[in-house]
C-alpha cells in the first residue's frame, strides 16, 4: 500500500516536465489535467490515512539510513489535501486567466512547469522523512516559489524576487549547516533513527538552533517576515495565492513536525516562549502594517505576516505541558485549523483581489468602490475570506481563534488569549475597511461598468472562500485524522548494523505493533 | 431526525433559505423575491406557533450537532427561545411587507431583502441557542448580516454609520469572544440553564466569576446599548426605515438584551448572581442609562434620532428588570422584551411613512400632521403613549410590573427612576402629538408617494396600523390566561428556586 506515496510527488512531477515540454498554447490544458491527477493521487492515500495507521515507503527498497523513506501520517495528509484543495482552484484560475491579452493579468507560460515542479517539492516536503531529503526538497521549493514570484516581470517583482532569493537561500544554508552537524553526531538523517539518538549536547544544540533558524526564515515569522510581504504583493494573483497559503506554511510544517517529532526531547520552554512571543509580535504587528497599505495585495501579503503569527503562539502551549493536559488537543487543533483556514482565505483573497484588478486595472484600496454591484461574486469570496481570516463564526478562522483562546485559559497563559483578541481586532478593521468602500456607491463618472472577466475566475475565488467557511461546519474528522501517531519504525530487518558501518551504536529494536491504537494527540506529542 | 429535532432547525431555515435563494434571483423579478419572502415569512410565523402547541403538550424541542472538539451546536426551543421567537418571526412578517412597500422601485432590492432575511436568521438563531457557543454564532453572524443593511443608501453618514457601527460591535463581540471563551473553559460546554458548574466554582474564585461576568457583560453591552457603549445606535438609524424597525424592535438591541437575560439567568443562575452581588452594579448602569437616553431623546429634533434614544433608554428596562432579583421584575423584563420591540417598530414604521409619503424627517415639521395622515399618526400615538407608560398600551404593563418588582425586594429607588423616566418620556412624545393633532398646518402637503386610496400605499400603512392595534391589545388582555405576561411569569418562575419569594 505505500507504494501509492511515490505517487503523490511523481504525478506534479511528470506534469512539470509535461508542461515544460508541451508547446504553450497546449500548457494549461496539460496543467489542469495533472492538477487533477495530482489530486487523484493525493485522494488515493485517504484510504491509507483514514485506516488509522500511518504508512510508510522505502524509496528503491533501501532501508534507513541508507535508504529514503516516504511516511504518511495524519499531518502530512492533512497538508497534502491542503495543497490539493488549494492547488487545483488556483491552478483553474490561472489556466482562465491565461487567456487574458497579454499585459491585462495573463499569467506566463512558464507558470505551469514551475508551479507543478513547485507543487511535487511541496508534497515530497510532507512525506519526507529524512533530514538531506527535507533540505532538497526545500531548496526545490525555495527556486520554484523564487522564479514564480518574479514571473510577472515588473520591476518591482524582480527587486523584491531577488530579496526573496537571498533570504530563501540564507534559510536553507542554515539549515544545511544543522543537517551537517545532526549527520556529524548522528550519522544518520533519519528522522525516526535521529529521534532515538539524539542526546543534549552543545553540538546537538547548536544543530537544532541553526535548523530553527532557517525555518524561521523561510516562514517569514517576525521580525525575518522582511522579504515576504513584497514578493507576496509583487507577484501574479495566482502566485501569490500559493506563495502565501501554502509555500509559507511548509516550514511552519517542518518545525512542527521536527519541534514535536524527532526533536522533541531538545525542545525547552523558554525556547518555545520566545517563539510565540515572535508569533505574538508578528499576529500584531502583520495585522497593523496590513491596516496601513493603501495597496490591496500589500495588504493581503502583510496579513501574511500576521496570521503566520498566530501559529507560532501554539508551540508555548503544547511544550513541555504535562501528559494529558486538557489543553493540548485544542492548541493542536488551533494550530492546524489556522493553517488550513488561512490556507483557504488567504488563496481566496489573493485571487479575488486579482479579479479586482482585472476589472479596475489598479489595486489601490479606492479601487474597490461600488465592487459589490460591480462584482458581487468576487466581493463575496473576499468577504468570505475575510470573515474567516478575523475568525467570525462560522468559519475555519473561528474554530482556529476558540481553540487558541481556549487552549491559551486552560493552560493558564491567558495573555496569549488578549494578543490574539487584539489581533483579530486589527484584522476587523482592514477587511472591514475593504468592504465599506465595496459598499460605497462609486461617483457617477467614474461608475463605468468593469472590464469584463471571465466567470470562472470569480468561481474559483469564491470555491476558496467556502472552503475557507466549510471547515468550520465540521472539525471532528479532521481533527481526528492528528490522532493518526507518525509512523513507528519499519519492522523489517532494522536492526542490521551493516547498513551503514559507520555506526556502530546498537539500533534499538522496533516496535513491532504498527497497529497500535491511534492515542489523542495530546498524549501522543509528548517530549 | 425527529420532529423535536427537525422543528428548531426549520425556524433558523424558514429564514435562511429564502435568503440565500434571493442573492440568486435576478434584481428585476420583484415578483419571484416577494413571493420567496413572503413564503418564508409566513412560514416561519406558522413554524413557531407549531412549536409552541407541541411545547405546550410537553414535547421538547432540541437540536444537537457535533462540530467536534467540544464544540456543540445547539438548538432547543425553551420558553425565554420561544418567546423571543415568536417576537421575530411575527414582527419579520409585518416588516416584510412593510419593506417591499417601502423598498417600491429603489435599487439593489436584491441585495437588501438577501441580507434582511439573514438578519432574521440570526436573530431566531439567537433566540433558539441553546448554549453560550450557539449563541455566539449567531451573535456575530447578526453583526455581518446588519452591516450591509445600515450602510445601504451608500450616502456617507450612512457609510460613517456603518463604520461606526462595525468598530462598536467587532469591539464588543471581540471582548464577547474572550469571555464566552473562558466561560467555556470553566464549566465545559455547558447548556443554557446548566448553572450548576458554575455556581459549584463559587467559593473559590470569586474574583475570576465577577471578571468573567462583566466582561461577558461588556461584550453584550453594546448590542443592548447600555451606556456607555450605545454611540453605534443613534448613529445606525439613517439605515431605511424598516431596517431601523427591526434594529430597533427585535434585531440587534435584542441580541444584546436576550443575551444578558440568559447570562444572568441560565449561565450564571439568579442564585449565584445574588450570591455574588452581581446584579446591583448592574442595575445603577441600567438606571443611568434610562435617564440619560431619555434625555438625549429630548433635545433631538430628527423624528428617527429621538426614537433612537428613546430606545437606548427603553431598553435598558429589560436590564433593570433582570438586575432586580424577583420573579415580577423578571417578568417584566421579559415581558418588555416583547412589547418594547411590538411598540417601538410601530414608532418607526410611522416614521418611515411620514418620510416615504410627505418627505418629513423633523418634528419641527410635524404640526398638523394628523388630519393628513390620521391612522399613521393614530398608530404612533398609541405607540407613544405605550412608551410613556399609560394604561391600557402595552408599555404600562411592564412599568407597573418593573415598580412591583422593586417593591418586591424592597428597592424603592426603582419607582423614582420609573417616575423620573416616565416624566421624560412625556416631555418628549407629547410635544409631538401636540403638534400633530392640535397645531394647524403650517403649509399646504406635499406628497411624494401617492397612494391609490388612503394616506399612504397600503402596503406601508396595513404593517403600520396592525402593529399599533397590536401594541394596544397586548396591554388590553395582560390580564388574560394567554397572554405575554402570563408567559413571562411562567418562564420567571421557572429560573427562581421554590424557597425564593
Amino acid at each position: 500500500m505505500g507504494n501509492l506515496l511515490p505517487l503523490a510527488v511523481l504525478t506534479p512531477l511528470l506534469g512539470a516536465l509535461a508542461t515544460l515540454f508541451l508547446p504553450v498554447r497546449h500548457r494549461a490544458a496539460a496543467g489542469i489535467i495533472f492538477s487533477f491527477a495530482t489530486c487523484g493521487a493525493v485522494g488515493l492515500l485517504g484510504p491509507l490515512v483514514v485506516g488509522g495507521e500511518s504508512t510508510y515507503h522505502l524509496l528503491g527498497g533501501w532501508e534507513p539510513p541508507l535508504g529514503i523513506r516516504l511516511q504518511l501520517d495524519g499531518l502530512a495528509f492533512l497538508f497534502l489535501i491542503l495543497t490539493a484543495l488549494v492547488g487545483l482552484p488556483v491552478g483553474l484560475y490561472a489556466a482562465a486567466a491565461q487567456k487574458m491579452p497579454a499585459g491585462k493579468g495573463g499569467t506566463s507560460p512558464l507558470f505551469w512547469p514551475l508551479w507543478m515542479f513547485l507543487w511535487a517539492g511541496m508534497n515530497g516536503l510532507y512525506l519526507s522523512h529524512d533530514l538531506f531529503n527535507l533540505y532538497v526538497v526545500m531548496e526545490i521549493i525555495g527556486l520554484a516559489a523564487v522564479a514564480l514570484a518574479i514571473l510577472s516581470g515588473r520591476p518591482a517583482a524582480l527587486v523584491a524576487g531577488l530579496r526573496y532569493l537571498l533570504a530563501a537561500l540564507a534559510g536553507s544554508g542554515a539549515f544545511l549547516f544543522g543537517v551537517a552537524l545532526f549527520y556529524g553526531s548522528y550519522a544518520t538523517l533519519d528522522l525516526t533513527l535521529l529521534g532515538e539518538r539524539v542526546e543534549t549536547s552543545h553540538t546537538t544544540a547548536v544543530a537544532f538552533a541553526l535548523i530553527l533558524v532557517g525555518l524561521w526564515i523561510k516562514a517569514a515569522l517576525f521580525p525575518l517576515h522582511f522579504w515576504l510581504p513584497p514578493a507576496h504583493a509583487s507577484a501574479d494573483p495566482p502566485v501569490s495565492a500559493i506563495l502565501s497559503a501554502l509555500v509559507v506554511k511548509t516550514a511552519f510544517y517542518l518545525m512542527l513536525r521536527l519541534w514535536t517529532g524527532s526533536f522533541a526531547s531538545l525542545t525547552t520552554m523558554s525556547a518555545a516562549l520566545a517563539l510565540g512571543i515572535l508569533g505574538g509580535c508578528a499576529a500584531v504587528w502583520g495585522s497593523y502594517q496590513a491596516l496601513r497599505q493603501e495597496h490591496l495585495k500589500k495588504m493581503a501579503a502583510h496579513s501574511t505576516v500576521g496570521q503566520i503569527g498566530f501559529l507560532f503562539i501554539m508551540l508555548p502551549l503544547i511544550t513541555a505541558a504535562p501528559a494529558g493536559a486538557v489543553w493540548l488537543a485544542p492548541a493542536w487543533t488551533a494550530g492546524i485549523y489556522q493553517v488550513l483556514a488561512h490556507g483557504f482565505a488567504k488563496a481566496a483573497m489573493f485571487l479575488s483581489l486579482g479579479v479586482f484588478a482585472l476589472a479596475t486595472g489598479h489595486d489601490r484600496r479606492d479601487s474597490m468602490l461600488n465592487m459589490v454591484s460591480r462584482l458581487p461574486m468576487a466581493t463575496f469570496a473576499f468577504a468570505l475570506a475575510g470573515v474567516s481570516l478575523i475568525g467570525l463564526p462560522p468559519s475555519g478562522g473561528f474554530v482556529a481563534k476558540w481553540m487558541l483562546l481556549k487552549a491559551a485559559f486552560a493552560s493558564g497563559q491567558w495573555w496569549w488569549a488578549l494578543i490574539v483578541v487584539w489581533a483579530s481586532f486589527l484584522t476587523a478593521g482592514y477587511v472591514f475597511m475593504v468592504l465599506r468602500i465595496a459598499f460605497a456607491p462609486a461617483p457617477v463618472e467614474s461608475s463605468e461598468a468593469a472590464r469584463p472577466v471571465p466567470k470562472i475566475l470569480e468561481v474559483a475565488a469564491l470555491a476558496l472562500g467556502m472552503g475557507a467557511i466549510a471547515i468550520g461546519f465540521r472539525a471532528e474528522e479532521i481533527v481526528g485524522l492528528l490522532d493518526i501517531a507518525p509512523a513507528t519504525e519499519p519492522a523489517i530487518e532494522l536492526v542490521e548494523p551493516a547498513s551503514d558501518p559507520s555506526d556502530p551504536t546498537d539500533l534499538p529494536n522496533p516496535p513491532d505493533d504498527l497497529s497500535d491504537p491511534p492515542s489523542p494527540p495530546g498524549e501522543r506529542r509528548q517530549p | 431526525m425527529t420532529m423535536g429535532q427537525f422543528l428548531p432547525l426549520a425556524i433558523v431555515a424558514s429564514s435562511l433559505i429564502p435568503g440565500i435563494l434571493i442573492f440568486f434571483v435576478p434584481e428585476k423579478r420583484a415578483t419571484a423575491r416577494t413571493v420567496l419572502n413572503l413564503s418564508g415569512a409566513v412560514a416561519k410565523v406558522v413554524l413557531v406557533g407549531v412549536v409552541i402547541w407541541r411545547s405546550l403538550q410537553g414535547l421538547e424541542h432540541e437540536l444537537r450537532y457535533d462540530i467536534g472538539a467540544d464544540l456543540v451546536f445547539r438548538l432547543n426551543a425553551d420558553g425565554p427561545a420561544l418567546l423571543f421567537a415568536s417576537l421575530s418571526s411575527v414582527l419579520w412578517l409585518v416588516t416584510t411587507i412593510y419593506a417591499i412597500g417601502y423598498l417600491e422601485g429603489s435599487p439593489f432590492r436584491r441585495r437588501f431583502f438577501g441580507f434582511f432575511s439573514l438578519c432574521v436568521t440570526a436573530s431566531t438563531g439567537i433566540a433558539l441557542a441553546g448554549n453560550v457557543v450557539t449563541f455566539f454564532i449567531f451573535y456575530e453572524f447578526l453583526t455581518l448580516a446588519t452591516y450591509p443593511l445600515v450602510v445601504h443608501r451608500g450616502t456617507p453618514e450612512a457609510l460613517q454609520a456603518g463604520r461606526t457601527y462595525l468598530w462598536y460591535t467587532i469591539g464588543g463581540g471581540t471582548v464577547l469572544f474572550v469571555g464566552v471563551v473562558w466561560l467555556f473553559v470553566l464549566t465545559g460546554p455547558a447548556d443554557f440553564g446548566d448553572t450548576e458548574q458554575l455556581a459549584s466554582l463559587a467559593p473559590e474564585s470569586v474574583a475570576t466569576l465577577h471578571l468573567l461576568f462583566w466582561v461577558l457583560i461588556l461584550g453584550l453591552g453594546v448590542k443592548a446599548a447600555l451606556v456607555p457603549l450605545h454611540g453605534w445606535l443613534p448613529v445606525a438609524m439613517v439605515a431605511p426605515a424598516p431596517v431601523s424597525a427591526l434594529l430597533h424592535a427585535v434585531a440587534v438591541v435584542k441580541a444584546g438584551a436576550f443575551g444578558v437575560v440568559r447570562i444572568v439567568y441560565d449561565v450564571f443562575g439568579i442564585g449565584l448572581a445574588r450570591e455574588l452581588s452581581l446584579l446591583e452594579p448592574l442595575a445603577v448602569i441600567a438606571a443611568i442609562t434610562i435617564i440619560y437616553g431619555s434625555l438625549r431623546a429630548l433635545t433631538q429634533d430628527n423624528i428617527k434620532r429621538r426614537l433612537a434614544y428613546s430606545t437606548v433608554s427603553q431598553l435598558s428596562y429589560i436590564a433593570l428588570g433582570v438586575a432586580i432579583p424577583g420573579t415580577l421584575a423578571t417578568a417584566a423584563a421579559l415581558v418588555h422584551l416583547v412589547h418594547q420591540g411590538v411598540m417601538k417598530i410601530t414608532l418607526f414604521f410611522c416614521a418611515g411613512n411620514l418620510a416615504e409619503t410627505l418627505k418629513i424627517h423633523k418634528v419641527s415639521e410635524l404640526d398638523g400632521i394628523g388630519r393628513r395622515m390620521p391612522l399613521t399618526m393614530g398608530a404612533f400615538t398609541i405607540g407613544a403613549l405605550g412608551m410613556i407608560g399609560m394604561p391600557p398600551v402595552a408599555g404600562f404593563i411592564t412599568k407597573w410590573m418593573l415598580g412591583l418588582g422593586g417593591l418586591q425586594t424592597g428597592d424603592g429607588w426603582i419607582i423614582l427612576i420609573l417616575m423620573a423616566s416616565s416624566a421624560l418620556n412625556a416631555a418628549y412624545f407629547l410635544p409631538v402629538l401636540h403638534a400633530a393633532w392640535l397645531r394647524p398646518a403650517k403649509q399646504e402637503w406635499k406628497t411624494h408617494r401617492p397612494a391609490k386610496w388612503g394616506e399612504t400605499p397600503w402596503m406601508l400603512l396595513v404593517p403600520t396600523v396592525v402593529v399599533g392595534l397590536l401594541s394596544l391589545l397586548l396591554g388590553l388582555f395582560a390580564a388574560t390566561g394567554w397572554s405575554i405576561l402570563a408567559w413571562a411569569t411562567a418562564i420567571a418562575d421557572t429560573w427562581y428556586p421554590a424557597t425564593t419569594p
